[in-house]
């Protein structure tokens, strides 16, 4: 693989930090990765030698399997670490444990913590790239970027698209990621969901649309993106119940009908079939959820590779 | 002991006229031009100001409990540094300052070894838990000067507005940390933009201001004294300025931080930026200031709260509330409002000194023959670095860190005696 382009020495703890050219970079990138994926023998020898660490403070299988995934595939050693905050509230500090990993030599860390801004306390303590695998609802930038790759090869371009999310934004760091990589590609965005799940600053800080009726949200859409709704929520006082959020928003047949005709169909995972979004819907041909995790894995591999600068 | 501090630029009834100043043990003898009188010590303070000691009345001092904060010494300590010569300290300590014994302890503890004065403030309630009133007319008998549950805030309508009832019957005032638990959940920063932004939880300034509306309607009823710490919403003034225009006795203070700072601070996830009340929008600033300046806002008040290194230095969500304040309090605000001209020197000395020490009538604050000789001097050029070597306090969690501000505290007499001498640190 051949790249001038590079992100030697850099973090990704979003995409605030990053230029659009340097996102179509990572999405051209990722374009070779899944030729690469594609092949029968996929494993790459790029980074051998390199040590990356996912340092998981949050369970997180997919997640988790999705990084591993990808730096086996390019031959770099993989050292998993897993505590619950719980735990680290009382026991060892997050410093401490950097600290400890510091001393085995990693060369990356792959961080996922329930507490916003983590990852940038892990860089602080260990002065190594990081890659933010999630942090609490603030952000978790792979993921956006699969999603935009995911919408990117099939359309060729994000511009002028109108990219319809639906469902708890409040409580979504997919969506805050999402956000600032489509719009700077070049994507009109509306949020939708019921009124105590969408923050009103939104359009302040992301410049996108708000709406809280689901017809109105979808009228145009290019692409719809349901959100995982957790019964959590209701239990916090903010929405009457799943019964009451599948009547107004679930995303189905019926519904997706007032978006674009063949309006790509999107989750982040996991799914709850039924609720937000009905299996009629996410198995059908518009559907590009399963491609999502199969992006998942390139995209990764893509920033991997650049991060560490890895050699084709 | 005689001190006589020579030349200073002396402020005296809200403007800096030139004169000397001598102090006679504890006491200021004498203001005046050209004063002859023989001295143990004689200082030089040409082209220096001389200002009342500063009154800070919302510090934790962390002692007893939590010394490894901060203790009795070295706060006092860095509040001499600050300019400081008197400080209250609140009653969340361990254990909580709900009992004369505890009231007494800090008492000797603060004369024998403080560097400073410490006024204490005995607990509203037992424990602070907000559920028995605590024994206010026994923490009397040990002199504490306030009541407050601050760190904490009865949520029970009916016990608040007893407790404020049977406080006012000792003529004490009742400091209140407004905050709706129901409303602030476990937020982070302030409810708004930046919470959003970030993936925080917020504090909505509501959690603040209902609180307030309430106590406010309860002192209008039981017509007893309130003083709202840390004041830091626009609408939070709003309710002290219609509470003074109805003519309660409502007063309220606000920090240098929620002068100086808004939430945009908390951007980039440093801890010392986490406090609580939060820190606010712009607009929330803008209206603490001006209410500063117009005097509705009474006093400024740090709200130091130390916390160990370790304790801040982690997850966001995880590291304790609060900011060091004691050594950049001056400094900070003379930099951000005096030098950028939107705060007269004279008003911010007024604030800091006078009338704090009119809330609750001391002897201080003021040059002023026969008051006690609390006096500072200061070099408005003097550069105050803001660093972890450079700070007496035990912890270093200001936000302030790695700043350099105007407004040095050369020295600071506090009862006469000097608590803190520049010269000596160098
Ligand atoms: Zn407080």
């Amino acid at each position: 693989m051949q790249s001038k382009f590079n992100l030697l020495g850099r973090n990704l703890f979003d995409l605030d930090d990053y230029s659009t050219d340097e996102i179509v970079a990572i999405l051209e990138a990722t374009q070779v990765m899944k030729q690469i994926n594609l092949r029968d023998y996929k494993k790459l020898p790029t980074l051998k030698g390199k040590t990356v660490c996912t340092l998981f403070f949050e369970n997180s299988t997919r997640t988790r399997m999705s990084f591993e995934l990808a730096a086996s595939r390019m031959s770099a050693d993989v050292v998993s670490f897993s505590a619950e905050t719980s735990a680290l509230a009382k026991g060892e500090s997050l410093q401490d444990t950097v600290y400890t990993l510091n001393a085995m030599g990693i060369d990356l860390y792959i961080v996922r913590h329930s507490c916003p801004g983590s990852p940038q306390l892990v860089h602080k303590h260990s002065s190594k790239p990081v890659i933010n695998a999630g942090d609490g609802r603030h952000a978790h930038p792979t993921q956006a970027l699969l999603d935009i790759f995911s919408i990117w090869e099939r359309l060729g371009s994000l511009k002028g698209l109108r990219i319809a999310i639906v469902g708890d934004v409040t409580h979504s760091r997919v969506v805050r990621s999402n956000l600032i990589g489509m719009k700077k590609l070049g994507a009109e965005v509306v949020v939708c969901g019921p009124r105590t799940l969408v923050p009103g600053y939104l359009p302040e800080i992301y410049g996108c649309e708000v709406e809280y009726d689901l017809k109105t949200a979808l009228k145009n859409a290019d692409v719809v993106m349901g959100l995982r709704m957790q019964i959590e929520r209701q239990r916090e006082g903010l929405f009457p119940g799943l019964d009451e959020y599948t009547r107004h928003y679930v995303l189905s047949k019926e519904t997706i009908r007032w978006a674009k005709k063949d309006a790509l169909i999107m989750h982040p995972g996991p799914m709850n079939r039924g609720i937000e979004i009905l299996p009629e819907i996410a198995d059908s041909e518009q559907s590009l959820i399963l491609k999502q995790v199969a992006n998942g894995v390139n995209v990764r591999m893509a920033i991997l590779f650049l991060m560490l600068g890895g050699k084709a | 002991m005689r001190t006589l501090i020579k030349n200073g630029l002396v402020y005296r009834d809200g403007a800096f006229v030139q004169a000397d100043v001598l102090l006679d043990n504890d006491r200021i003898a004498e203001v005046g031009q050209k004063l002859t009188a023989k001295a143990d010590s004689v200082f030089d303070a040409i082209g220096k100001h001389v200002m009342p000691g500063f009154i800070d009345l919302h510090v934790h001092l962390r002692d007893p409990g939590q010394m490894h904060k901060e203790d009795i010494v070295s706060g006092t300590r860095a509040a001499a540094k600050g300019g400081f010569t008197t400080v209250q300290a609140m009653a969340n300590t361990d254990p909580v300052v709900d009992n004369l014994a505890t009231v007494e302890y800090i008492n000797r503890k603060a004369k024998e070894l403080g560097s400073c004065k410490v006024l204490v403030v005995g607990a509203l309630t037992r424990n602070s838990e907000g559920k028995e009133i605590a024994s206010i007319a026994n923490m009397l008998k040990g002199g504490i000067t306030a009541v407050s549950d601050d760190g904490s805030c009865v949520q029970e309508g009916r016990l608040k507005f007893n407790a404020l009832k049977y406080a006012a019957g000792f003529n004490i005032p009742v400091i209140v940390h407004a905050e709706d638990y129901s409303l602030a959940g476990s937020g982070q920063v302030n409810g708004g933009k930046i919470s959003t932004q970030l993936g925080l939880s917020g504090i909505p300034a509501l959690a603040e201001e209902v609180m307030i509306a309430r106590d406010i309607m309860f002192a209008e009823k039981i017509r007893c004294r309130l003083h709202i710490a840390h004041i830091s919403t626009a609408r939070s003034i709003e309710m002290v300025q219609w509470a003074r225009q109805a003519g309660l006795d409502v007063t309220a203070e606000v920090t240098p931080h929620h002068l100086l700072l808004t939430e945009e601070a908390c951007v980039g996830f440093d801890t010392n930026t986490k406090v609580k009340p939060p820190l606010r929008t712009e607009k929330d600033r803008r209206a603490c200031f001006d209410a500063l300046r117009e005097g509705v806002i009474d006093f400024i008040a740090t709200d130091h709260a130390p916390h160990a290194d370790y304790e801040k230095d982690r997850e966001f969500t995880l590291a304790p509330y609060g900011i060091n304040g004691f050594e950049t309090a001056f400094c900070s605000l003379y930099e951000g409002l005096v030098l950028a001209g939107e705060l007269p020197l004279e008003t911010l000395v007024q604030r800091m000194a006078e009338a704090p020490a009119r809330f609750l009538s001391l002897d201080t604050g003021r040059i002023e023959p026969g008051l006690a000789a609390d006096v500072i001097m200061v070099d408005l050029d003097g550069e105050v670095s803001i660093t972890p070597d450079a700070m007496l306090s035990k912890s270093k969690n200001t936000p302030f860190l790695g700043r350099s501000f105007k407004g040095r505290v050369l020295k600071t007499w506090c009862d006469g005696r000097i608590t803190w001498d520049a010269d000596d640190a160098e």
